[in-house]
């Protein structure tokens, strides 16, 4: 788990981690199932409080993200419908993305990639 | 987290001419509190207080629950003071101090002070006089960090530790901490505390300012930075603290929200660190003045 935390970010410590850790499960680079160190454990590592650590955490585990078992630690929870929609979402995020970057690169005018798209979803309804 | 470890509660010393007023404040354990304020402001005496070592003209000190002014002795057993300028006896050694301070400790854990010692660059068979102020505070830190104590009080203990030692001692401090376990640290090197502490508690003219998370302190506080002509029609009271140069001014809210919607496009909000607001807080008493 790599975490990189911005004292000049407007956006609070807690947040940067929470993004940082679901981006990493979001694109598998964190699996189901995985530990999470413990929240002391973090804070101790990243050297801040555990008040912050212990924000990110809840709010992880109240988006369905990890799992905290009593007694045993913090996992990677195993990916409810929701999450599997997100995850699906974001795919055909990063490829319009990469479509979009193509476009510009090659000078085709945005308008002329609306057109094109709006023709490729009637095709796909026909 | 449920009962504080330590519950402070309109804890009032009067001395001529200074006056600590109803402090009150929780410490849950696990955290690691951070005691601030100028010189004066009260730290040491609530410290002291704290630890038996003046008497207090009114108010209720709580630990576990139980009032330190019934079971003083008892309790304080439990409790590990460093104070701002540790004094041992010059001519004793310092394994002659350890082998008379560690006695009075059933939970004394020789190894931990052994390896303390170590780490903080200290030999057993030096003598009190030779050591500097920065490794007479390395010691008591040994002596109180051995002692297993449930709750670790220190008075400015980074007061000549060079910053490097100070980051490590931070550190390690926080390493020691557990579910039932807290400390509190006095300190106007409000750098020392940034991130680290989990909660802060802010003392001015005997009086405290606040007691809150880290994570509360910079979502409210802000900084207010605009020209004079915004400062004239906005009026010097809309800010807990201010700072008037030339070129334009400094304000403290503790509405930074409020103050980014109030000011936009008129002037910097920008979050204020724990110096900013100590400093633009200022002494009130010496305003006055």
């Amino acid at each position: 788990m790599k975490i990189l935390l911005s004292n000049a970010s407007s956006s609070p410590i807690y947040e940067q981690i929470l993004r940082q850790i679901r981006a990493q499960i979001l694109s598998g680079d964190l699996k189901e199932g995985e530990a999470l160190p413990s929240i002391r454990r973090l804070a101790q590592t990243l050297q801040i409080s555990v008040i912050t650590t212990k924000r990110a955490y809840d709010e992880l585990e109240h988006e369905g993200f990890i799992d905290t078992v009593g007694g045993k630690g913090t996992f990677v929870a195993s990916p409810n419908a929701e999450f599997l929609r997100e995850k699906r979402v974001r795919a055909v995020e990063v490829k319009l993305a990469a479509a979009l970057e193509e476009a510009r690169a090659s000078g085709v005018q945005l308008n002329e990639v609306r057109r094109m798209f709006e023709l490729l979803v009637e095709a796909d309804h026909d | 987290m449920t009962e504080p470890l330590l519950s402070v509660r309109g804890l009032t010393k009067r001395y001529p001419g200074f006056a600590l007023e109803r402090a009150s404040f929780d410490l849950p354990a696990g955290l690691l509190m951070g005691l601030i304020g100028p010189n004066g402001a009260g730290k040491t005496t609530l410290l002291k207080a704290l630890l038996g070592l003046v008497r207090v003209d009114a108010g209720t000190l709580l630990f576990q629950g139980r009032d330190l002014a019934l079971e003083g002795p008892a309790l304080r057993q439990r409790i590990a003071y460093v104070p701002d300028e540790p004094k041992f006896a010059p001519g004793a050694r310092l394994a002659t101090l350890k082998a008379v301070y560690a006695p009075f400790f059933p939970t004394w854990n020789e190894a931990t002070w052994r390896g303390l010692m170590a780490d903080f660059g200290l030999d057993p068979r030096a003598r009190a006089k030779t050591l500097s102020l920065g490794q007479r505070t390395r010691f008591a830190l040994t002596l109180a960090m051995s002692r297993d104590a449930e709750l670790l009080v220190l008075d400015e203990p980074t007061t000549g530790l060079d910053p490097a030692f100070r980051r490590e001692l931070l550190a390690r401090l926080a390493a020691t901490l557990d579910e039932r376990r807290a400390i509190l640290f006095s300190t106007h090197i409000t750098s020392d505390l940034e991130a680290r502490a989990d909660l802060v508690t802010l003392l001015r003219d005997g009086e405290i300012v606040f007691s809150r998370s880290q994570d509360d302190l910079r979502e409210s506080w802000g900084v207010v930075k605009g020209g004079l002509d915004l400062l004239e029609r906005e009026g010097r009271e809309a800010f807990r603290g201010l700072r008037v140069h030339a070129h334009g001014f400094e304000g403290l809210t503790d509405d930074a929200e409020g103050a980014r919607r109030r000011f936009e496009g008129r002037a910097l909000v920008e979050r204020a660190s724990l110096e900013d607001i100590l400093v633009l807080l200022g002494r009130r008493k010496a305003h006055a003045a």
